[in-house]
């Protein structure tokens, strides 16, 4: 379109100052062939001559150029990748030993613990023992105690209300069948206790 | 008569009239700003080729660029079995932006705007891209003018088509180089003169015509250079993977 309007243009132009100029005007210059030869002559020499420059010397070195460019980098992004890879070795060889090192504390740690632990339960095992030994012994001697009490307190029951007897009515009674009531009086209040 | 926008196209003879034969190949302007583009090509990509460094400075970055823009283009187009071409194409596609750009600078010679020159260029790439086609793929090249998918019916008339139009290319290829160069110069050389008859009153509007022909002829130059080249590619492309 643009070219279609500039060739319009052109023609229109190139008519109006063809009237304009027409007393020297011979048509286009381009269409005269005086030099035509020649200039294909001097188009084929120079040409020629660049295509083949550029060919064999320039357009070599502009490539050689580009790629040792391109292999370069690529080479050292290759040292890069290698690079990185190795100190991401040594990180992770670092990160081993210093998880090591804290397993290895953990370990200590827990065997003095283990170890501490054993020590008390051992010491409380035997402070446990000894404590249930003393506290069986106490109740033992709680429980003869107690029921030796009951004898006692029934004997002294029997003492007590045969002098009270005595006191009260000035006659002596049998001190066994004294004993007997008390008895029978304390097993009744017994069963009475248990009942409660 | 200089004020005559043809005027510019003329060629002349500079220095003596050198004789092969009977043949006239003196040395003309014409002949003068080949050399000239060739010479600033070639003295450009020596510079940019001949410091080797990782970093590279303005002219050899500006080597590489265009390497690799011409190498792209060729990639892009005819693919990777056109790299034996890619020093030809580029050396073309360089020696045409150079003439173009070389016929910006005032009082300058434009090698491109001639038909003669184009059509020599656009017949020796037509003649090369037909031997590489037959040299390639024998008479089998001929089933370019036979496309696939053609009913029966229409297929003489598609391959006289075909055939007319493989063979305007050459005629194409030239003019459209051609033409676009000659307009853009005459239409330059016409506001030039109008800038000049209409002084200083009414002159500004065509002398701000120019100054924007100027870029878009700047535009023109270079697009025109790689519309030859790309289309080198295309046909180049055609010859080397037969599509059809």
């Amino acid at each position: 379109m643009l070219k279609k309007i500039i060739i319009l243009v052109f023609i229109t132009c190139f008519a109006c100052f063809n009237t304009l100029f027409a007393a020297e005007s011979g048509g286009m210059p381009q269409l005269n062939p005086e030099f035509w030869i020649s200039q294909i002559f001097w188009l084929i020499i120079t040409f020629g001559i660049l295509f083949i420059i550029l060919t064999k010397v320039i357009l070599p070195k502009i490539s050689d150029n580009l790629e040792t460019r391109k292999s370069q980098i690529l080479e050292n992004i290759e040292t890069a990748d290698k690079q990185k890879e190795e100190s991401q070795k040594k990180i992770n060889e670092y990160e081993k030993i210093i998880l090591d090192s804290k397993i290895k504390a953990k370990n200590y740690f827990n065997e003095a613990r283990e170890k501490i632990l054993e020590d008390i339960n051992k010491k409380r095992n035997t402070l446990e023992k000894e404590l249930d030994e003393e506290i069986s012994s106490v109740e033992n001697e709680l429980s003869e105690f107690r029921n030796k009490s009951g004898e006692k307190i029934n004997k002294i029951a029997a003492e007590t209300s045969a002098e009270l007897i005595k006191e009260l009515i000035g006659e002596e009674v049998n001190s066994s069948s004294i004993a007997a009531i008390v008895e029978d009086q304390a097993k009744l209040n017994q069963e009475r206790k248990n009942v409660v | 008569m200089a004020s005559n926008p043809m005027y510019q196209f003329n060629v002349y003879r500079i220095g003596p009239e050198i004789k092969l034969g009977s043949v006239d190949i003196s040395f003309t302007n014409a002949s003068l700003f080949m050399v000239i583009s060739s010479l600033a090509i070639l003295i450009i990509f020596n510079l940019g080729a001949k410091k080797k460094t990782l970093i590279p400075d303005k002219l050899q970055l500006l080597s590489e660029l265009s390497y690799s823009f011409v190498a792209k283009m060729i990639s892009d187009t005819a693919g990777s079995k056109a790299k034996p071409y890619f020093s030809f194409i580029f050396s073309l596609f360089m020696f045409v932006l150079f003439c173009n750009m070389f016929g910006m600078i005032p009082y300058a010679f434009t090698v491109t705007s001639h038909i003669i020159v184009t059509f020599v260029l656009a017949a020796f790439i037509f003649v090369g891209v037909t031997i590489i086609g037959f040299m390639k793929h024998g008479l089998g090249y001929l089933k370019l003018f036979v496309p696939s998918g053609v009913p029966m019916v229409l297929l003489p008339l598609i391959v006289v088509i075909e055939i007319i139009s493989y063979l305007s290319r050459p005629i194409s290829l030239s003019v459209r180089l051609f033409a676009n160069m000659m307009a853009g110069h005459t239409m330059m050389k016409v506001f030039g003169g109008f800038v000049i008859s209409l002084g200083i009153v009414g002159g500004w509007l065509p002398l701000s015509f120019s100054v924007a022909l100027t870029g878009l002829e700047i535009l023109v130059a270079f697009l025109q250079a790689y519309v030859f080249a790309i289309l080198t590619c295309i046909y180049l492309n055609d010859a080397l993977n037969l599509h059809h």
